[in-house]
């Protein structure tokens, strides 16, 4: 029970930073059809820069830990956020009203640009977050003695997940936002300036996975030039299985997808871990395309 | 010539798309406060020139005037914050959002909060279905109830001219007949109204003037009166019956 | 007449091809000779990589170029082919040129069964799903399924070629017998391009509704494709490990596939040529620049970018040009566009064959 209870906590934990990194996919999937492969890279480029500024203010260790790692987030998710705006008015913008093809060959040029620059910049060696920023301590539930930055994490990410379902559901730009995700031409024809609302979701969506970067080197203390790869195909499966294009679905299938992660890997094997995620991704796209809450795509483009 | 300035102003208006054109140098003029009512076949164009005037389209040659301004290479958001207004061909309500949602969603480009409830109070006026079914899906609609979303929500950007596309179109008559009722009580407000129909009957019975387009070309412009009246008109358009 | 004028009406002709293929005969000989401005041996070892590259890109061009589907996966089934010849040769003795038509049917199987599942989903659902399944073939390996595959360290110690008692154990040899069966690609794509199946294939990649309504046995050829494309894979698989004689997981990654779509692509999709100059460019160039790893890394990505951006149809298009009936037009007319039904992940190429990134 006790075994149960700490896999579940793991898998709360993960399934928050997938559920973030799936929104960023799950919002340029339901406006633009694209699948945009440089966002795993976007979460990478999170996880370093929240190293780079941790410990270029020698902030490692030191006191008002909790402040220092809240502005460390900001500033991190906020440049992310305009790697993310540059990113599509350069490789994205270009190619509105072309193939498709075009749009993902772009997608992944921009990704392996991404990467390279990383491994250029930071090295391909694996490097480490300062130790002792997340608190040591426990809590108990039910018997067991579960770490508090488990929770933290995870309520860390749903607090995100608040924020942004109330910002889509109670703002006037959310609202446009939902326009342009049915139905851009109408949306345009409401006032709506939709490259403005494109742009939009492209700040939003990797802020978002800039945090789940920071959150991941502070969380499991390593961070790699090319760990986007992986856990962005599992967050874009997050996306798939919640229903792509629907926020709540990513929302509901990261964290799903992080139990469903850390469950095998506790009880059927580690080694196996990352296909179960793959195979539940080719599963989801064989018998039920749409996901758990339906897809959202715009319908009209 | 008349050299007083129209309202709203089509000059040897030419738009298509990659291939072919679908306009050949139309024209076109709308006084302030007038019903249009723009005629023709189906493909003749009519839903094109609209597209045109909202921005939705780039003319490819020809230009498009209001107030003397050209909207030339204006995107459509900023011909809605001019003050023109289009509700689409198809409705094309927002389905998955509610009614309340989709009115708001008019007011898109308006700032002040009393403006958007004054005229949420006449959309809902002028439509009581609408408030009835605010908190509805949009989707889940009758069709005429669709119709009145559409340009109940063209309504909340406080146009100065409502571009309509076919409000008539798969509507029971009786429906048809109250849509056309709330356009002349629309126009009796001061919207300017260009009015696409293929119902020509119940369009020109509203409008002050047509225009009828013909595989692309302007081929009639009257009085109201006289293309009902206009044996021609009656044929193609009005089923052959004489107007009593 | 202007130079791109021949060119435009002959690079495509089979004249070219073997004028081609003659000059790669001859190549070796013409390095030896050269022998005094550079090393021999490092040429042949890059063109035996190119040779194998571009026989591997053909296959994937069938699938990718020719039909339209979007397939980022193929090296599962190069993986296939590989691990085959390399398990049948080290475990069971098997002659390498036996196992050629073993891993040419094993990875024709894993084609099939790859694809019967998934051929009805739309584009970018295909994509991401070739992209699990090349990971999974790649953990499934390192994780030594069925014992047989060695682990993380992978196979080595595999025999060379042996034929009539000839051993092809030099790169020259290597070359000759790479580029023969790369010529024999050529050959055999060409013609099946100019076959029916090939042109149901273009209908197909143009308008799948149009190409249904022409009687045309959609499934069955999407099917037939990705089978004959993953059997040519298997079948350089084989030459591939014959060729450096030792094979891991870690060489059948995603990042390889990425790099044979891309050969594709920017060769020119469906183009033969294309795809040949494609192989040359990326391989070599990757090749030449090996000790910039990063830095030709960044310039490949922006590359890819910059292609899509001002040239998008590829360095050789097909046909010599985009006016064909069967090439895909660019600009969509956006009144054009039918709804796509909601929740509709079928390959969705209703609007008239357009299946366009959203203006």
């Amino acid at each position: 029970m006790e075994e149960l209870l700490h896999q579940l906590s793991n898998g709360l934990a993960l399934g928050g930073i997938y559920a973030l990194i799936a929104l960023g996919y799950t919002m340029v999937y339901g406006i633009l059809r694209l699948i945009n492969f440089a966002h795993g890279d976007l979460f990478t480029l999170g996880a370093y820069l929240g190293l780079t500024l941790l410990t270029s203010f020698g902030l490692a260790g030191h006191i008002q830990a909790g402040f220092a790692t809240a502005l460390v987030l900001i500033f991190s998710m906020g440049l992310v956020a305009l790697v993310g705006l540059a990113l599509e008015r350069v490789a994205y913008r270009p190619l509105r009203g072309s193939d498709r093809l075009c749009a993902v060959v772009s997608a992944l040029g921009a990704s392996i640009f991404f990467q390279n620059a990383m491994m250029l910049f930071y090295g391909a060696r694996s490097l480490v977050y300062p130790p002792g920023i997340l608190p040591d301590a426990s809590i108990h539930i039910f018997g067991a003695e579960l770490p508090l930055a488990r929770f933290l994490m995870f309520a860390f990410s749903v607090l995100l997940m608040c924020l942004l379902y109330w910002f889509i559901h109670k703002t006037r730009l959310g609202a446009a936002i939902r326009a342009v995700a049915i139905d851009p031409n109408t949306a345009r024809l409401m006032g709506i300036n939709v490259d403005s609302v494109i742009s939009l979701i492209f700040f939003i969506g990797p802020a978002l996975g800039g945090a789940a970067g920071v959150m991941v080197g502070l969380y499991y203390g390593q961070i790699t030039y090319d760990m986007g790869f992986g856990f962005g195909l599992k967050a874009f499966t997050a996306a798939i299985l919640g229903g792509i294009g629907n926020i709540p679905g990513a929302m509901l299938g990261g964290i799903l997808l992080g139990l469903i992660e850390t469950i095998s890997s506790a009880y059927l094997s580690i080694a196996w871990k990352d296909a179960v995620a793959f195979a539940v991704l080719i599963l989801i796209l064989v018998f039920r395309p749409t996901g758990l809450l339906g897809e959202r795509v715009a319908d009209k483009i | 010539m008349d050299n007083r300035q129209s309202y709203l102003e089509l000059r040897d208006l030419s738009v298509g798309y990659a291939q072919a054109d679908v306009l050949h140098g139309i024209s076109m003029r709308v006084e302030e406060g007038e019903i249009i009512a723009l005629l023709g076949a189906n493909g003749a164009g009519k839903t094109t020139a609209l597209t045109a005037i909202s921005g939705l389209l780039r003319p490819r040659a020809g230009g498009i005037f209001f107030a003397g301004r050209s909207l030339h290479a204006t995107p459509s958001h900023k011909i809605v914050e001019m003050g023109i207004t289009h509700a689409p061909e198809g409705r094309r309500v927002f389905g998955s959002l509610s009614v309340m949602d989709n009115l708001k969603l008019g007011a898109f480009t308006l700032k002040d909060g009393k403006q958007k409830k004054k005229l949420l109070d006449w959309v809902c006026e002028l439509f009581p279905r609408l408030r009835e079914r605010g908190e509805q899906l949009a989707g889940t609609l009758s069709g005429g109830e669709q119709q009145m979303l559409s340009i109940g929500r063209a309504l909340m950007s406080d146009p100065k001219i409502l571009l309509l596309d076919e409000p008539s179109l798969g509507l029971a008559p009786m429906l048809v007949a109250a849509i056309f009722k709330s356009i002349r009580e629309i126009n009796d407000r001061g919207v300017t109204v260009i009015l696409v129909e293929q119902n020509a009957r119940a369009a020109l019975k509203i409008a002050d003037r047509g225009y009828v387009l013909e595989v692309g070309k302007m081929v009639l412009e009257d009085k109201a009166e006289v293309l009902l009246a206009n044996t021609q008109v009656q044929a193609a358009y009005l089923g052959g019956a004489k107007v009593t | 007449m202007s130079i791109r004028k021949l060119w435009d009406r002959h690079s495509h002709s089979p004249a070219l091809f073997i004028v081609f293929f003659v000059f790669m005969a001859l190549l070796p000989t013409l390095l030896d000779l050269g022998k005094a401005a550079g090393g021999g041996i490092a040429w042949l070892d890059m063109l035996n990589k190119i040779g194998i590259s571009a026989a591997l890109a053909l296959s994937l061009n069938l699938i990718l170029g020719q039909t339209g589907l979007f397939h980022m996966g193929h090296t599962a089934f190069f993986a296939v082919g590989a691990y085959a010849t390399a398990i049948l040769n080290t475990l069971y003795g098997w002659p390498v040129f036996h196992t050629l038509p073993v891993a040419g049917l094993l990875a024709a199987l894993a084609g099939l069964a790859v694809a019967l599942p998934i051929i009805r989903l739309r584009g970018d659902y295909l994509l991401i799903v070739t992209v699990g399944i090349v990971e999974i073939v790649r953990i499934a390996l390192t994780n030594n399924i069925f014992d047989l595959t060695g682990g993380a360290n992978g196979i080595y110690g595999i025999s060379r070629p042996v034929i009539f008692g000839m051993v092809f154990n030099t790169p020259k040899l290597q070359y000759y017998l790479i580029w023969a069966f790369t010529a024999f690609s050529v050959f055999f794509f060409y013609r099946l391009e100019h076959s029916r199946f090939g042109r149901a294939l273009c209908f197909i990649k143009a308008d799948e509704i149009a190409a249904a309504g022409c009687g045309i046995n959609v499934a069955l050829c999407k099917l037939t494709a990705f089978t004959l494309g993953a059997c040519f894979a298997g079948m350089a698989g084989t030459l591939y490990a014959a060729n450096i004689r030792t094979i891991e997981p870690s060489s059948f990654n995603f990042y390889e596939s990425v790099i044979l779509f891309a050969i594709v692509i920017l060769g020119g999709a469906g183009s033969i040529a294309g795809v040949l100059l494609g192989s040359f460019l990326l391989i070599g160039l990757q090749d030449l620049f090996r000790d910039f790893q990063s830095a030709r890394m960044l310039f490949f990505g922006s590359a890819m970018v910059a292609m899509m951006i001002f040239r998008p149809q590829g360095l050789i298009p097909r046909q010599g040009g985009p006016k064909l009936a069967c090439e895909i037009p660019l600009l969509p007319a956006p009144e054009q566009l039918e709804d796509a039904s909601k929740g509709d992940v079928s390959d969705g190429k209703k609007d008239g064959g357009r299946d366009a990134f959203p203006a």
